[in-house]
């Protein structure tokens, strides 16, 4: 029913970023009504593809009607069609802040790079070809290089330059993993994936290890795991504000695609790599959870310290998901829907705080900012949901991937529990600076004037809304995914909407 | 002949990360570029190395050489040659903004007077 739409959210930015381009490349009003339609075109599509890929089963979309394994398939799955709808909401609230807070006009071609990192985005958790998920892959990081730099300044451009040339060795890593797995099992259709390399032979076992290991560590350079993280706080903290809040969402594709090759083509029963996989991956993402909590603590401006949130908030999502079980992966869905908001909120909020002062800097405190009783409740709210505190959704995330790892509950536990301090008390350092001492040093007279931005703080505030309906609607959202992550270890369906020719 | 593109293969893969460990931007988009060569020729080998053989099977044939890698060189070449024309005008970019081309940032002048905007 819904087959030809399953290309919408790749096909609408793309002919929207398209048209930008070349049709209205010097008006930026229209170019601002065209991104919003856009987006909110993206978002009710999305929805339906939800609706829909809850109601039946995974579904395919032949591109060129050529079948799989020959062809390039999209698959909705219940998975996939989550995945874009986080995008989408996502990306309408970071286009408001956008041009709520003017960032669009600081440079050229802003909305036009948004669209064509929606259609990377929304193609990378749609697809279901190895090769074309690494073509969306650089789809959506050409696309972040421009909106990496956008607006320039020395700091930006050079940490850009390191950005690219990291995420260049990623794809070249990308490439020789592919490669070698086409040189073994003869496919890159996931589902093909999935069935040839479980027939294997002992002679190629060696090689496939290589190849499943290389394709990991890609994913993990894109999900920012120790010890491939040491891209992301440069990055995050040097893009503009709402670009890295956008980019929160990229951190997730490298977790998708470690749930979707983890779970249908390397499952830990797998008969070559069993559980290589995992007893790589738990040590790494208990690290990259300490790393990140100790960055919260130890930065030096409130952007660094949203940076090194995300990579706290990916490693519990990996800590979550290196169980590959039912449960664990259900739990990893919700903390990274949740992280995803209050990853972007944080963002958006640094952003808020480096305008209205001089710097953001955490290691001095400055006269009160305009706006600061109303920027500073929103960092409280942001600030509680990512540390995990009740009542917000961080909390239930949290408690959810600990009743998941109950097995390893000496280990994991203890690691979760203390890191949520640690991340409190960097939190509450970071806003006793920037909020409460300015009190102190305030000089006397009136509050610094600063245009009000409504437009801007209605974005932050439809982030943190996310998150408490993402908190007052737990139950049915966490049975929701239960029975998506439930599907997703069926993996005969998704094997089966390939269609797959029989093997002679 | 598996010997001689072997070879090749691992001499620019090696060359090529050798250079990008470097300082400074130029070596380093050079030895991005051998990286990829090297991912070039490799995935043009993943289809098994056949000379003077038909890229379809057909009955009289003695094999064939598979035109799959043959397309996904063509997607590679075509992504790594726009990436490492972006890496060098964002290079060129930092340079003339910076006045030096050393890869490393610098954390301590991070959060001075206007920065971080």
């Amino acid at each position: 029913m819904m087959y030809h739409w399953i290309s919408a959210p790749v096909l609408l930015p793309a002919v929207m970023g398209a048209l930008m381009v070349l049709l209205m490349r010097n008006d930026l009003l229209l170019q601002r009504v065209f991104a919003i339609v856009s987006t909110l075109g993206l978002l009710a599509a999305s929805v339906a593809l939800l609706v829909a890929a809850s109601n039946e089963g995974p579904e395919v979309y032949k591109l060129g009607d050529w079948p799989a394994p020959f062809g390039i398939v999209l698959v909705l799955d219940r998975l996939s069609a989550l995945m874009v709808v986080l995008t989408a909401v996502l990306a309408v609230a970071v286009l408001l802040y956008v041009i709520g807070s003017a960032w669009d006009a600081r440079g050229r071609h802003f909305h036009a790079l948004f669209q064509f990192q929606l259609m990377g985005i929304c193609g990378a958790f749609l697809t279901g070809d190895a090769f074309n998920l690494f073509v969306f892959f650089e789809i959506l990081l050409i696309a972040s290089y421009g909106l990496m730099i956008h607006s320039g300044g020395k700091d930006r451009l050079r940490a850009g330059v390191q950005y690219v040339a990291f995420n260049l060795v990623g794809s070249s890593l990308f490439l020789f993993a592919l490669g070698t797995i086409y040189s073994i099992t003869g496919t890159l259709n996931i589902a093909d994936l999935a069935v040839k390399s479980a027939a294997l032979t002992e002679g190629d076992a060696a090689l496939f290890r290589v190849a499943a290991v290389m394709l990991m560590m890609v994913f993990a350079i894109k999900g920012a795991l120790v010890p491939l993280q040491f891209w992301l706080p440069g990055t995050y903290s040097n893009a503009p504000g709402p670009v890295a809040a956008l980019f929160a969402v990229m951190t997730k594709i490298g977790a998708y695609s470690v749930i979707r090759f983890g779970v249908i083509v390397l499952p830990p029963s797998h008969p070559i790599t069993g559980t290589l996989i995992v007893d790589l991956m738990l040590p790494a993402a208990l690290i990259t959870l300490v790393l990140g909590a100790l960055g919260i603590l130890g930065a030096t401006t409130l952007s660094r310290l949203a940076a090194f949130a995300a990579v706290a908030s990916m490693g519990t999502a990996f800590i979550a998901i290196s169980a590959f079980t039912p449960q664990s992966t259900a739990a990893a869905m919700y903390y990274m829907v949740h992280s995803t908001l209050a990853g972007a909120a944080l963002f958006l909020i640094a952003d808020l705080v480096a305008h209205r002062r001089a710097h953001d800097g955490l290691h001095q405190s400055l006269p009160p900012i305009a706006q600061a009783g109303l920027i500073s409740a929103l960092f409280m709210v942001s600030a509680i949901a990512t540390a995990g505190m009740p009542p917000l959704s961080g909390f239930i995330g949290k408690l959810l991937v600990l009743d998941a790892l109950r097995e390893q509950a000496a280990l994991v536990w203890s690691v979760i529990l203390v890191t949520s301090l640690i991340t409190i008390l960097g939190f509450a350092r970071a806003g006793s600076t920037l909020f409460w001492k300015a009190h102190a040093s305030a000089p006397a007279g009136e509050a610094p004037g600063h245009p009000s931005q409504t437009l801007a703080f209605v974005a932050v505030g439809m982030l943190l809304a996310g998150l408490v309906a993402l908190t007052l609607l737990a139950g049915p959202v966490i049975a929701w995914m239960e029975v998506t992550a439930d599907s997703l270890f069926d993996t005969s369906a998704y094997i089966a909407a390939n269609q797959l020719p029989e093997v002679n | 002949m598996e010997a001689l593109v072997a070879s090749a293969i691992g001499l620019m893969t090696s060359a090529g990360v050798y250079l990008m460990l470097r300082q400074r931007t130029f070596p380093v988009v050079v030895g991005l570029t051998l990286l990829t060569y090297a991912v070039n020729v490799f995935l043009f080998t993943s289809g098994r190395l056949a000379t003077n053989m038909p890229a379809i099977y057909g009955t009289g044939a003695p094999g064939y050489s598979d035109p799959l890698p043959q397309a996904l060189v063509l997607t590679a070449i075509v992504i790594s040659f726009g990436m490492t024309a972006v890496i060098v005008m964002m290079a060129l970019g930092a340079f003339l903004e910076a006045g030096h081309d050393k890869v490393d940032m610098n954390d301590d002048d991070a959060p001075t007077e206007g920065g971080q905007k």
